[in-house]
């Protein structure tokens, strides 16, 4: 389906005209709040989320950021077709920072599920059930805006509307409502033949109070959902129009650009800027508690300028901290400590002394950057007891309070400017402020608009870290070959709960943290820990089947037999790869499983080793049970971005800390994946009809194992340090396939 | 004061001979489809092409490209097509991008698409050998066999 016409839309406000409709099941005040706040002259909002205009279009307004995941579709697909609207009559706009658009379904489905998931923890400081009430979150992470915001709101945003719509119908023709049915934006009485628009019957309806339970429909009566519609974002993609946080261009904008204490918590002592201060364009620098700015009429300027400042930052008792003792540290309190428990069931410990037979492993992966292609920025305007502020982020509200709160304005004096994210994977969550703070302290020196930009340098070297993570493992088996005790230490934190619990029917499990605590900023990385802890589970049950000389895959299915979707997905993987089939001569098949966010997903990797030693991922396999496709062509494209995303950070990726601070600074050391070396990908999508399960996240985490795992075949070597390019990859000593 | 035109509009701007072409582009001349991402020629997101050329413009000096033609992502479809600069009509590898629905943050595609259609424009069929070593850009999201398709359903039979 080709978009033909620009039907997305990035407001700081609510356009007026047209009747808005919509539905928060737990927040049914919504809608008095959004007629006491926001309703214009002889404007009636039953509640947020929908628009119906008078000319028979309907707007949807959505509370989530687009970072290419797909959301400004998928949540209007969901609501639209609850609505039994016609899609070409539907438009999108991002819903304004505003508390109405505030989303407390993605605590609440966090809530139910592990619980509230540590980059949304500092925002909770009591229960998640009381959260869910207070809250005014307009958070885009978790893999969450589908699953939780589209099914819990949009649906019923949609299904609310169209029994409203119905209703109106039904009395104005003087029928019942359950005579009428609606199509493509209208309702019909088919024993009369009538039909009426929506556009017709909204203002009117505008007046009802929403239905408590709306009726939602079942699969079998989707109309877009479930089809693969083109992305509404698109079109401003491939021609420049796209407008990113690093694009605003406020009247009389400056430009600053900053220095950081190379070491992290380190301050500022003391600034020579005399010659930074003669270069043209240079307005004036600004020194703040841990860095310096150059602010001028151009960022290349005020950057060249830069160069030219001497700062010099006190010292620390981290400037000789290095990777090696960091690990070294992890080490020992992994030697030292018992920990406390993430999962424990049986007795691991006992069964480990009476097993026939133990094996242990010790697994590293390192630091990594989120390095989105967008490099960090913030633009700030402070005037007039007012603030404005553009910048990329997934916390539009949070961080709108935030600047306010800086600015030293009233937060109804903010106002949040949208912008798509040019790629954030975490980095720009809740609590990774730095880029934000600066801002704001650097346009208070100022009456006009700066923006303050991150060179690649700044961006990768002040970043908020995947955490490093030391796990060590030990399995126990009886005479026999089965394994009796499965025992993991990590070094912590636990970032989302679960993500280091293993599905497999082992009867003695003991898995516990340690504390990781080090002077580097960590924060949520594209699918959290499940990235670190699936890359040592998958391993490590790989080196268990090894080991009791199972095809890894046979040992999977066997240890799942309480799991029937994780067995779907393997099945349909292992099919789809021509697992246990011949491969071209010197490839081997990883195998890899995971569940995250809610979705369940297997990888197989088919690799090879290339002339200098190298990992060569020709084709990656993939088969996801998310439930239920709403998107099916997103989520194909998320399950490829996800994939690569895990086999960059794989194969090369490593942030290293060197005296205290971060060691790499830009593409040319911190490398990607490419062209060359992107896999073929292949993706089957399994519709269990369970629960939606997310798409943003669960792609990364099975594909570093998947790799590993082959190249276990093809060369003896157990690759159980991150990346993968550190090691030499001979073939020396192949496995025989099992 | 550095002269080149910039999708067929002459620009006299009086700026520092050594200001990388992007910047002036961007802060100078507002057009902000094309990218900063790396700063050193690594990424490609500042592609643009200079008489038809891709060139990386963030380590490009202006001093470098004076009386040059320059086309940003903004003309590319005007040059491509022979349209008008307002006509809304898309090149064939835009369109292509659409049809594969490349994009997802979308902020690496401007340059993704300059590459591309400068190769193409050079080579209309390569193959997946020169595909690999003339398109070298990152793309964060892994957009990677889209434009694999994308260039594919473009490339002549």
């Amino acid at each position: 389906m080709k978009v033909n016409r620009r039907r997305f839309l990035f407001t700081t406000a609510l356009v007026g005209g047209g009747v808005l409709i919509g539905y928060s099941a737990t927040r049914p005040s919504k809608h008095r709040q959004a007629n006491t706040e926001l309703a214009g002259n002889g404007e009636h909002y039953v509640t947020s989320f929908l628009k119906i205009d008078a000319n028979n279009e309907v707007t949807v307004y959505v509370p989530h950021s687009e970072m290419g995941q797909g959301v400004h579709t998928s949540l209007p697909m969901m609501a639209a077709d609850e609505l039994d609207a016609d899609w070409e009559l539907v438009n999108v706009e991002q819903a304004p920072a505003i508390d109405l658009f505030a989303n407390s379904h993605l605590v609440k489905g966090f809530a139910g599920e592990f619980g509230v998931p540590s980059f949304l923890m500092g925002l909770v400081s009591v229960s998640a059930v009381k959260v869910a009430e207070i809250m005014n979150l307009q958070v885009t992470g978790g893999s969450s805006s589908v699953r939780y915001t589209g099914e819990f709101a949009m649906r019923t945003a949609g299904a609310a509307a169209r029994q409203m719509l119905i209703q109106c119908a039904a009395s104005r023709w003087g029928v019942e409502a359950d005579e009428c049915t609606t199509q493509l934006s209208h309702v019909l009485h088919n024993a009369s033949g009538r039909s009426i628009a929506y556009g017709d019957l909204a203002t009117d309806a505008a007046l009802l109070e929403p239905p408590e339970n709306p009726l939602l429909k079942i699969p079998s009566q989707y109309t877009i959902m479930g089809k693969a519609i083109s992305r509404v974002d698109i079109p401003a993609k491939v021609n420049g129009s796209a407008q990113y946080g690093l694009d605003a261009q406020p009247e009389g904008l400056l430009y600053a650009a900053i220095r950081f204490a190379p070491v992290f918590g380190t301050k500022l002592i003391s600034v020579d800027a005399a010659a930074a201060l003669n270069r043209r364009g240079v307005e004036r620098v600004v020194e703040l508690e841990d860095s310096v700015a150059v602010v001028a009429d151009s960022y290349w300027r005020a950057k060249e300028a830069l160069k030219l400042v001497t700062a010099v930052f006190e010292t620390s008792s981290n400037d000789t901290t290095s990777s090696a003792e960091i690990f070294a540290g992890f080490d020992r309190e992994l030697a030292d400590s018992n920990g406390s428990k993430a999962f424990e069931i049986g007795d691991a410990e006992s069964a480990l002394e009476a097993a026939a037979d133990v094996i242990e492993a010790q697994y590293r992966v390192p630091y990594l950057a989120h390095a989105a292609m967008e490099p960090m920025n913030c633009t700030v305007y402070i005037h007039d007891n007012k603030v404005d502020v553009w910048t990329s982020t997934q916390d539009a509200l949070g961080i709108k309070a935030r600047v306010a709160s800086i600015a030293g304005v009233a937060e109804d004096g903010a106002t949040f400017h949208h912008s798509y994210l040019g790629g954030s994977f975490g980095r720009r969550l809740p609590f990774n402020w730095n880029v934000i703070d600066h801002a704001t302290l650097i346009a208070r020196e100022f009456d006009v608009p700066v923006k303050t930009v991150l060179s690649r340098e700044d961006d990768m070297q002040q970043d908020y870290y995947r955490p490093a993570v030391a796990s060590n493992f030990k399995a126990g088996f009886d005479a026999n070959n089965n394994v009796l005790a499965w025992h993991n230490r990590f070094t912590g934190p636990i970032q989302t709960p679960g993500a280091s619990h293993i599905p497999y029917g082992i009867a003695n499990k003991s898995i516990r943290v340690v504390d990781g605590d080090t002077h580097v900023p960590i924060a949520a990385w594209r699918s959290v820990d499940h990235s670190q802890q699936t890359f040592f589970t998958e391993s490590f049950v790989d080196e268990i089947a090894h080991r009791v000389g199972k095809n890894p895959y046979q040992l999977r299915m066997e240890l799942l037999q309480q799991h029937p979707r994780h067995r779907k997905v393997l099945e349909v993987a292992a099919e789809a790869a021509g697992y246990g089939q011949d491969l071209a001569t010197g490839h081997a098949l990883g195998i890899a499983v995971q569940e995250s966010f809610g979705s369940i997903v297997a990888e197989i990797a088919e690799v090879s080793i290339g002339d200098d030693n190298e990992a060569i991922v020709h084709k990656v396999t993939c088969a996801i049970d998310c439930g239920f496709a709403v998107n099916p062509d997103t989520v194909e494209a998320q399950v490829e971005s996800g994939i690569i995303f895990g086999l960059t950070a794989a194969l090369y990726g490593e942030i290293t800390i060197e005296t205290g601070q971060v060691a790499q600074n830009n593409f040319r050391d911190y490398e990607m994946v490419r062209m060359a070396t992107a896999p073929e990908i292949d993706v089957h999508i399994v519709e269990s009809g369970e629960a939606l399960g997310g798409l943003g996240e669960p792609a990364t985490p099975p594909i570093a194992a998947a790799v590993t795992n082959a190249i276990y075949i093809l060369t003896g070597q157990r690759v159980r340090e991150l990346p993968i390019k550190n090691h030499d990859l001979s073939r020396t000593n192949p496995v025989a396939q099992v | 004061m550095a002269t080149f035109k910039v999708n067929g509009i002459e620009q006299n701007l009086d700026i520092e001979p050594e200001m990388p072409l992007l910047w002036a582009i961007r802060d100078e001349l507002g057009m902000t489809g094309t990218k900063f991402g790396c700063g050193i020629a690594s990424c490609g997101a500042c592609t643009v092409h200079v008489n038809g050329r891709a060139v990386r413009s963030c380590v490009t000096p202006v001093s470098t490209v004076e009386g040059q033609n320059i086309t940003t992502i903004e003309g590319l479809a005007a040059v491509a097509t022979g349209a008008n600069l307002s006509a809304p009509d898309l090149s064939a590898v835009q369109q292509a991008w659409i049809d594969h629905q490349v994009p997802q943050c979308g902020y690496c595609q401007s340059g993704m698409i300059m590459a591309v259609s400068s190769l193409l424009a050079a080579n209309p069929n390569p193959t997946d050998a020169e595909i690999n070593s003339n398109i070298t850009n990152v793309c964060r999201c892994g957009t990677y066999p889209r434009v694999r398709k994308a260039i594919r359903s473009l490339a002549i039979a």
